[in-house]
Order: C-alpha cells, then sequence, then structure tokens
C-alpha cells in the first residue's frame, strides 16, 4: 500500500470497535463491546480493576488479536490494515515503557526516527514536548534517574512525537501527583482541541468526568453504561453535604440549623455527622456561612461528589471491588468465570 | 470539558508526516539504542571482557602446565576461549529480549508501523558488536601473552568470519531461550546449567582427544564448538597435528562448521520466530 500524499479527509469516526470479544481460555476477559468515537472527541473507557480496558485498548492498537469482532482507527481495520492503524495512532501503555539507559531526549529520537520523522523535525518537536510536560530540565537525564511521574510524563510525550491524529492513553495519570494530573489534563485538551482523538482509561470517575465527551463503563468486560459524564453522575445520585459535629450535643442543633437550608438531612448519631443532597459548590459555600455565624461547632464540612464507587453501585448493585457475586441471579457465563476466579 | 460533539471536527493541526524508513534504517536505530545501552553499562560488556581475560589467565598459567595441547598450549587455548566468547553472543540476545519483553518495550515497538523483524535484527547485530569487542579484546590479550596469526591475511580474515558465522546461528538459540523463558533469571538458569558447560565439553580448553570415557570424548569432538574452534586454529597457524582417530567433522573443520551453522540456523530460526511470535501474542 502507497503512502497517500494528499489523503482524502476521512470524515467517519476515530475509532469503532464493532462486537470485539477477547478470551484468554475459559476466561472472556472483553465481551463484545461496541463503540465508536468521533473526531475530534474524547472517550472515557471507566471501569474497576480486571474490567478489561487494558484488553480493549490492546486489541484497538494492534498488540492483541481479537477473538472475534473488529475495531477501526482512522478508518482503518485492526485486523486486515494493522500497520495503517500503527500509523494514524499513539499509545501510551498502563506501565511505563520508556528505555531506562537512555536519556529522555533519546527516547523521543528512538521513537521520532522509528517513525521515520527528520532530524530537524525531531529536535523541534522534541524541545515542545519536554518542554509541555515540565522535563525540559531532565531531557539530557538518564531516564532511570527520573521519578516515576517524570517517566510517565516522558512516557506519554513519546507517544505524541508523530503528533497522531488518535491517541490512546491507559490510566494516564496513575503514579503522578495532582498538579502534574491536572497538568496533564490540561495538556490533553490542548491535544483534543488541535483535532486530536482520545480514548483514555481510567479508574476514576473525576478523571472522565474532567476529559472526557462520553463515558463508557466496564465490568466483567462488558458495557454496562454509557452516556455523557453529567448523565452517569445523574443517574448515580446527587452530590452530598456532609458536616461532622464536634460535640455531640450539638447535633440536634446544627440538624435544625441545616434543615431550614436544604430539602432534606440525614442524620448519623454515631459519627456525629449530618448529610444533605446539594447541587454544588454554592450550596456549600452558603451552608457553610450559616454555620460560621452560628455557635455550632464543626469538624468537618465538605462536598461529596458522586464517585467511582457510587457509579458502580448505582448501576451493578454491588461495590465495583467485591469480589463475592452474592446474589447476580442471572449473570452472563463470562461474568461467573470472573467472579469465579 | 465543554462537548464539541455535534460540530464539525476541527482541521486537523499541522502534524509531521509519518513515513515509515526502511528497514535497514529500522535497524539501525535499534542497533543504536543497544550500543547506547553498551555505552551506558560498560559492565555489560563485562562477559566478554573481563571473564574471558580471566579465563585467558587460569587457563594459560594456572592449569597450563598440565594440560598437553600437543603445541604451545597459549596459541593454542586462545581461539578457544574465542569461540566460547562468540557462543556466549547467544546469552546477550536473550537477556536483552527477555528485558524488553517484560518492560512492554517491545509492546511499544509493536504499537509502531515497523517491521517486526527489525527489532530482531537490531537485537542480532548489537548482539554480534558486542561479541566482536569480546574477540578484540581477547585477541589483544593473546597478543600479551604470546598468542600469533601465523597464516596469511586471508585466513586470518576467514577464522574471525567463521566465528561471526557461528555467533550468527547462536544468535538464534538466544531469540529461542529469550522468547521462551519469562524471566531474566531464567535465561541465566539455562545459560550457566546447559550452554556453559557446553563450551567446555569441547576441544576449546583441553583436548577433546584425551577426554574418557570414550562417549564423552565422542561427544565433545561431534560438538560444533569443536569444529570452530579447530577451523580457526588450522586458519591461524595454531592447530596440534589431529589424532587420526578423531571424528569426522575435525577432519574438515571449516566445512564442518558452515554446515554446523547453517544447519543451527535452519533449525533454531523457524523455531524462535515462532517462539517469538507467541510470546507475543495473546
Ligand atoms: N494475557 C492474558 N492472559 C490471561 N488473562 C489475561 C491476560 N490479560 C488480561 N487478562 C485478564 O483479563 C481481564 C481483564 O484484564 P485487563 O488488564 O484488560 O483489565 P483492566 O480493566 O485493564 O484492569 P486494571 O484497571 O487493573 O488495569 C483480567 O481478569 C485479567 O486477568
Ligand atoms: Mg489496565
Amino acid at each position: 500500500m502507497t503512502l497517500h500524499a494528499t489523503p482524502a479527509p476521512y470524515r467517519g469516526p476515530a475509532i469503532e470497535a464493532e462486537h470485539l470479544v477477547k478470551r484468554f481460555g475459559e476466561m472472556t476477559a472483553v465481551d463484545d463491546v461496541s463503540f465508536a468515537v468521533p473526531q475530534g472527541s474524547v472517550l472515557g473507557l471507566l471501569g474497576p480493576n480486571g474490567a478489561g480496558k487494558t484488553t480493549t485498548v490492546r486489541m484497538m492498537t494492534t498488540l492483541s488479536r481479537p477473538t472475534s469482532g473488529t475495531a477501526r482507527v482512522a478508518g482503518h481495520d485492526v485486523i486486515s490494515d494493522p500497520d495503517a492503524v500503527r500509523r494514524s495512532m499513539g499509545l501510551t501503555g498502563q506501565a511505563a515503557t520508556v528505555d531506562e539507559f537512555l536519556t529522555g531526549r533519546e527516547n523521543l529520537r528512538l521513537m521520532g526516527s522509528l517513525y521515520g520523522l527528520s532530524r530537524r523535525e525531531m529536535t523541534r518537536i522534541s524541545d515542545e514536548l519536554l518542554e509541555r510536560f515540565s522535563i525540559a530540565d531532565a531531557g539530557d537525564k538518564v531516564v532511570k534517574d527520573y521519578s516515576g511521574g517524570m517517566r510517565r510524563r516522558l512516557d506519554l510525550a513519546v507517544s505524541l512525537i508523530a503528533a497522531p491524529r488518535v491517541l490512546f492513553l491507559d490510566e494516564p495519570t496513575t503514579g503522578l501527583d495532582p498538579r502534574s494530573r491536572v497538568e496533564l489534563w490540561s495538556t490533553l485538551r490542548e491535544l483534543v482541541a488541535d483535532g486530536t482523538t482520545l480514548l483514555l482509561t481510567t479508574q476514576y470517575l473525576e478523571e472522565a468526568d474532567q476529559l472526557a465527551d462520553r463515558i463508557i463503563v466496564v465490568d466483567h468486560g462488558r458495557i454496562i453504561a454509557e452516556g455523557t459524564p453529567l448523565e452517569l453522575k445523574d443517574r448515580s445520585g446527587a452530590a452530598a453535604l456532609v458536616i461532622t459535629v464536634s460535640h455531640a450535643h450539638e447535633l440536634v442543633a446544627a440538624q435544625a440549623l441545616l434543615a431550614s437550608h436544604v430539602r432534606e438531612v440525614h442524620v448519623d448519631p454515631g459519627a456525629r455527622q449530618l448529610t444533605a443532597p446539594v447541587e454544588g459548590l454554592a450550596d456549600v459555600m452558603r451552608v457553610a456561612r450559616v454555620f460560621e455565624q452560628s455557635e455550632i461547632v464543626l469538624d468537618d464540612l465538605g462536598l461529596k461528589r458522586p464517585s467511582l464507587d457510587d457509579v458502580f453501585l448505582h448501576l451493578t448493585g454491588r461495590r465495583a471491588e467485591s469480589e463475592e457475586s452474592a446474589d447476580d441471579q442471572a449473570a452472563e457465563p463470562a461474568a461467573v468465570m470472573e467472579e469465579v476466579r | 470539558m465543554t462537548s464539541t460533539i455535534g460540530t464539525t471536527a476541527p482541521a486537523p493541526a499541522a502534524r509531521p508526516i509519518v513515513t515509515p524508513p526502511g528497514l535497514a534504517s529500522q535497524v539501525r536505530t535499534h542497533v543504536w539504542r543497544n550500543v547506547k545501552h553498551i555505552r551506558r553499562m560498560p559492565e555489560m560488556l563485562a562477559d566478554v571482557t573481563f571473564q574471558p581475560v580471566m579465563f585467558v589467565v587460569l587457563f594459560a598459567y594456572v592449569f597450563g602446565g598440565s594440560i598437553n595441547a600437543g603445541v604451545n598450549y597459549r596459541e593454542w587455548l586462545l581461539p578457544g576461549i574465542m569461540a566460547q566468547t562468540m557462543t556466549f553472543s547467544c546469552f546477550v540476545v536473550a537477556v536483552g529480549l527477555t528485558n524488553d519483553l517484560n518492560k512492554g518495550v517491545i509492546d511499544r515497538f509493536r504499537s509502531l508501523p515497523i517491521s517486526r523483524a527489525s527489532v530482531l535484527m537490531g537485537r542480532s547485530i548489537s548482539s554480534l558488536i558486542h561479541s566482536s569487542i569480546g574477540i578484540v579484546v581477547m585477541a589483544g590479550t593473546g597478543l600479551v601473552i604470546g598468542w600469533r596469526i601465523h597464516e596469511g591475511f586471508t585466513r586470518a580474515v576467514l577464522g574471525f568470519a567463521l566465528l561471526l558465522l557461528f555467533g550468527f546461528a547462536m544468535i538464534w538459540f538466544g531469540i529461542l531461550a529469550g522468547s521462551a523463558l519469562k524471566t531474566v533469571e531464567a535465561v541465566q538458569g539455562v545459560m550457566f546449567t546447559a550452554v556453559f558447560p557446553l563450551t567446555f565439553l569441547a576441544d576449546t580448553f583441553a583436548p577433546a582427544a584425551n577426554m574418557s570415557p570414550a562417549w564423552l570424548r565422542t561427544v565433545a569432538e561431534w560438538n560444533p564448538i569443536s569444529s570452530l574452534v579447530r577451523a580457526i586454529r588450522e586458519l591461524w597457524g595454531n592447530a596440534a597435528p589431529l589424532a587420526p582417530d578423531s571424528a569426522l567433522p575435525l577432519h574438515h573443520p571449516v566445512e564442518s562448521t558452515i554446515i554446523w551453522s547453517v544447519a543451527l540456523t535452519l533449525v533454531l530460526a523457524p523455531l524462535s520466530i515462532r517462539a517469538f511470535n507467541r510470546r507475543t501474542s495473546d
């Protein structure tokens, strides 16, 4: 196949999965997963450990052959035209795969020259990426001496060396401190603004919330929910205001005070805690001011957003990480397999 | 973040054109990486520098006096150690490959639009470079302790070429071991319990003709390493007269070395490629 000098603009979905199935022996890791990601948008693949996120990404990036079904990246089929897929996408796997014995810059050069970039382009892009990921100072240091977070950032930089139109990131912020995480999020947003299509897996609802246009929740290899972050959160219950009172005897007074500002209040006397459903931060601030002016002493006052756990609880009726299968009456064979394991 | 879904996709930004380089260029890049490793960790070369030099010293000065090779033992010994060094190139490949497999580096390469063979070819060539450094060190050490090549330039070069040819065959064994075994420790285990003894059970450090019982001598004489050593000794004028009752390969060592190397490659190459493919597909 020839390399199109003037590629016909492809306008279809940047990523498509069509009934992807992956079995390892008896175990079904990915079970009939289908979705499409429009160009320039972000899909978050959300799920607990062992849900099949990595396996799905590996199939879509030609690293693992689907047991059945197929996927297309930028319109190219992963099975019949894997090389075209590899030319169109970048991948950062779950574990950092940068070369420890090369410097950051050399790692970029390694991948850049395998992509066939010219030396000049490579230098320019490397400088830009090192800067962008705040590792410019360490660019000439051997990766062995990098911290975990620096490695991770280099790993991401390396996968951007050829500015792929489609980017797969498998748990990109695992191991990053909060600041790097936020920085990475904004970098990713810039990429998306430039027209890059992004598929990222994560275990954190917040991350999907921050970045994704659409979220797919997977568990036991199956898609169990799909929607925009807002839709998912609506389905998993609203945010809650949680107040912890310092002295048990003030609990009743606090409850009365709170009740006059919100719709309903739940009391947990043992934990000296009051919980109330709220819309967002504005409500929290309002309530905080009220308590500031009262005599009641508080240990804590804060907003509790629905966590992945809450989404899971809501969607599956069980905790995300739970081992015991309990009462999944008509569970699919795959799910049973996984639970038994 | 605000959703842009539904609106037209933004105009793609200028992106560098990905024109995957030719195979030779890919291989060169892999070799570049591996040579960088050697430069960053010169201790990687211990197996082709300190270790064989130690053997030279041990055998030339400690055991040499009690080994009767029929000629100047030091001159006779040196081709043996060179052959051993070359045999160990399989070890270099296997360790490098296992490391890359375990660290996900191979997966990263597999996600690029490059030839899968380029990774293995890069490893092989780097490993031959690695072993050749060892050969140069050995030659230097040999010259110091009195080893000389007594024949002409062509025969000298032919000797080195045979070493490389055999090293090439050994590399396939390295790819096989590196792909089939899961950890560097396992690779080291196999190398030290299987390959290491095999380099001694040959006409390398002590004459195979003196080995007993008879079956042991037969095994040693049919060992491909013995053919290689005999071939370069003859080419360089370091050989002792051959015992008339020696096994057939030693009567035609150059031809045997070529046949052994080709045969080993023909058997090991498909096996090792299959093992590598199996390891990298799940
Ligand atoms: N090569 C393999 N051989 C056998 N089983 C595998 C293999 N790879 C993955 N699995 C199994 O498939 C299931 C899905 O694994 P996968 O790595 O895709 O999950 P994940 O969602 O990425 O989890 P995590 O959040 O822990 O990364 C797991 O039960 C895992 O044990
Ligand atoms: Mg994973």
